[in-house]
């Protein structure tokens, strides 16, 4: 017998141990949950994790108001089957209390960051589950599994707590934070060969579809209430399918014949375009998008 | 099967460590076109003759505008043997503690030596801390040997050197590697340019080099970090221990004893989602149910009867020190061990280790930001260890401090304080 573990049970096992740790250290954890492919693999890590208990702690919408209906619907029924608190935190919300303005050109990742920490505050929650993984970016690169968060949220990159061994610190003081990443360590590949090797359910949307989209700064957005086409976009129907999803407004989508999960691991696999270059207008802008937005508080 | 190896890299400034990091990456085609771009860019708008690979790695803003690393930067490549996590850490003696963050969980640790300059006293420190944090495997990569004309005689005297040195270091698998990270020679590839050496290629040796063994597969330690109760219809009387299995195998119909209270029992089952399985071996993350009832809770320790882990409140270790202000005799901290969390009190520092010359330094009366020594501690609550050397996971431990609530020690223990 050789006691060895694969690759993909190996970084389950160590996203186990960062549940059930949190679970036994912090007083109210609660759990992102987008409807994304990165949080559906942790909601099925933390139903793994307490078995055959119920997850011990809510999961949390920030609710940008520009949502896939596939992945609203796939949201309550998850949440029904698991048997877990959903909370709602809504942006339209914090546009119509005046605590953030729309932003010109109606994207609403930015303004996700207000709705979020006054929810946390509003609710007491000391930890936060997030399903960013530090293969996604730069700035995601050095962030730890605990991320500490002072009283505004805010991430500071210069001033992070040493993180040793599986031994993780979460003493902070009330009114404080710790941002958990359960997921650092995987890869986007990684994602979907566990969504694969556990046959979980994914939004439609993650698979190939035909819809019309257009073609805008080299992405593929898709046709709806929260997008029309402007100036002399041309709307065309393709053969399309997400890689992420989030505010409609800005989440392209990608040419794909892709139609089952293998196809997906298939074409991740021999695709050359990070996911977030091919998909989110936001973190274009500039060469430190992300980590300003970090900085902010951003997930 | 794939699996997964953690490594750990080490260099001086410019010995072209984030070099060779991109050049694995990008030679195993885990570069993105858009990174590309992004770095082409960059060393178009420099006026660099090549692309500087090193820029995919220097992540944050404070770093690109100096040029430096600073802080642990996690990468990720696999190939179709293997997934490799690489903590990629910064190698000035500033950042020691940085070093020893990311070497705390490494399998692998590559350390790069620049072949004009050979083995510095910066080199000496890489492979001191990646012997002080146990990496069971080191691989030297003798780096630039395009600028030594690939000459062996250049590499054959560093090797000779550095095992030297080694061998006053408790080393087990020591390896060297002639590359250029710049031209990709024995990177990926065994290079022409090189016909004298006779070794396989870097990757080819991280994705061979067996790992599995170098957990501790014989003495069965369990810390019981969370306790399932469903207080379900279904599950009603269901109570089950959960935890990562830190050594040994367990199995069903295993006596087991449970600290503090020294209870026996045996595991009934070992439960996992996907149901209940023959063996739990490190790391993983199981559900142990007892055959008896008993009152276990989390911070408690599951071993078997006649292999136990040392129970005590006074043990001697190696501290890294990791903040600002001082650690001093008298000292008192929040630790966590295992997960058990409790208070310690350092007793005594014993000597402060001079991590480039390895000399004791016996009168030391602090340790400053990244300095190294023995330290004597008392716990307000009885530790369940085993020696660091002997067992990664159970010998470890973290010191918080309890006004700032920064980590700010690394532990390996030694043993019981005589
Ligand atoms: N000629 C040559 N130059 C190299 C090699 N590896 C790195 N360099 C150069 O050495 C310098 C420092 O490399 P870098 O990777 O930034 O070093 P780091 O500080 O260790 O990350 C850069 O100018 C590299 O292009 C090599 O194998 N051969």
């Amino acid at each position: 017998m050789v006691y060895e573990l694969t690759d993909l049970r190996a970084l389950e096992a160590e996203s186990i141990h960062i549940f059930r740790e949190v679970a036994a250290e912090f007083e109210r954890p609660v759990l992102l949950f987008s409807g994304g492919k990165d949080s559906i693999v942790m909601l099925r890590l933390a139903e793994k994790a307490f078995w055959p208990r119920r997850i011990p702690f809510p999961v949390m919408h920030v609710d940008t108001g520009h949502n896939f209906d596939e992945v609203l619907a796939f949201r309550d029924k998850r949440v029904a089957e698991l048997g877990v608190r959903l909370v709602v935190a809504s942006v339209q919300a914090s546009i119509d209390t005046g605590r953030v303005a729309e932003e010109p050109g109606g994207m609403r990742n930015r303004l996700q960051t207000t709705t979020l920490l006054d929810a946390l505050s509003e609710h007491g929650f000391d930890a936060a589950f997030g399903g960013a993984r530090r293969d996604e970016e730069k700035a995601r690169a050095k962030e730890r599994v605990y991320s500490f968060r002072d009283d505004f949220g805010q991430w500071d990159p210069k001033n992070q707590r040493p993180e040793l061994w599986n031994l993780y610190n979460s003493r902070h003081r009330p009114g404080e934070h710790i941002r958990i990443f359960p997921l650092s360590n995987w890869t986007e590949l990684d994602i979907w060969r566990f969504i694969a090797d556990e046959g979980i359910e994914i939004p439609s949307i993650y698979l190939s579809h035909t819809r019309e989209v257009v073609r805008r700064d080299g992405m593929l957005l898709a046709t709806g209430p929260f997008v029309t086409p402007q100036g002399d976009e041309e709307p065309f129907k393709a053969s399309v399918r997400y890689r992420t999803v989030g505010d409609a407004t800005c989440t392209g989508a990608v040419e794909s014949s892709a139609t089952t999960l293998d196809d997906i691991v298939a074409e991740v696999a021999a695709t050359r375009i990070t996911e977030r270059g091919a998909t989110r207008a936001d973190d274009r802008f500039s060469e430190a998008a992300m980590e300003d937005r970090k900085r902010e508080g951003y997930f | 099967m794939s699996e997964l190896l953690r490594l750990a890299t080490a260099g001086s400034v410019d010995d072209g460590k984030s070099t060779l990091i991109g050049r694995l990456l990008y030679d195993s085609k885990q570069i993105f076109e858009d990174q590309l771009e992004s770095i082409e860019r960059v060393s178009l708008a420099r006026g660099d003759q090549y692309v500087d690979l090193a820029l995919l790695t220097d992540g944050l803003r404070a770093e690109r505008e100096q040029g430096i690393t600073i802080d642990v930067a996690y990468r990720y490549f696999a190939t179709p043997k293997r997934k490799f996590i690489i903590a990629d850490t910064p190698g000035h003696v500033q950042y020691t503690r940085n070093m020893v963050t990311g070497a705390s969980t490494a399998d692998l640790a590559m350390i790069l030596v620049d072949a004009r300059k050979g083995v510095l006293e910066q080199s000496r420190r890489h492979a001191f801390i990646a012997s002080l944090l146990r990496i069971p495997h080191l691989v030297v990569c003798v780096n630039k040997m395009d600028l030594v004309g690939y000459d062996a005689d250049v590499f054959e005297r560093i090797k000779d050197e550095f095992r030297a040195f080694a061998m006053k270091l408790d080393v087990t698998d020591l390896t060297f590697v002639p590359i250029s990270a710049l031209n990709g020679d024995n990177v990926v590839q065994r290079s022409g340019n090189m016909g004298w050496y006779e070794g396989p290629s870097l990757l080819h040796q991280l994705e061979e080099v067996h790992v599995a063994s170098d957990r501790n597969l014989i003495d069965g330690r369990f810390p019981v970090q969370y306790v399932i109760r469903p207080m379900s219809t279904d599950h009603h009387d269901y109570r089950g221990y959960a935890g990562v299995v830190a050594g040994g195998v367990f199995k069903p119909g295993d006596e087991v004893v449970v600290l503090p209270s020294g209870f026996a029992t045996t595991i009934e089952r070992i439960d996992m989602f996907d149901g209940p399985v023959d063996e739990a071996f490190p790391p993983m993350s199981v559900t142990l149910v007892l055959a008896d009832d008993l009152d276990v809770s989390r911070g408690d320790m599951i071993s078997r009867p006649h292999n136990q882990p040392t129970v005590g409140q006074d043990v001697d270790a190696m501290v890294c020190w990791m903040a600002d202000t001082p650690l001093r005799a008298g000292s008192k901290l929040a630790i966590k061990h295992t997960t058990r969390s409790a208070r310690a009190l350092v007793r005594e520092l014993r000597y402060r280790l001079d991590i480039n010359t390895l000399h004791r330094v016996e009168d030391a009366e602090q340790l400053v930001l990244n300095e190294i020594g023995r330290v004597a501690l008392r716990t307000t609550v009885p530790l369940f260890y085993d020696e660091y050397r002997r067992n990664r996971m159970t010998g470890s431990f973290i010191l918080i401090d309890e006004v700032t609530n920064s980590t700010v020690g690394a532990g390996m223990i030694l043993g019981p304080s005589a």
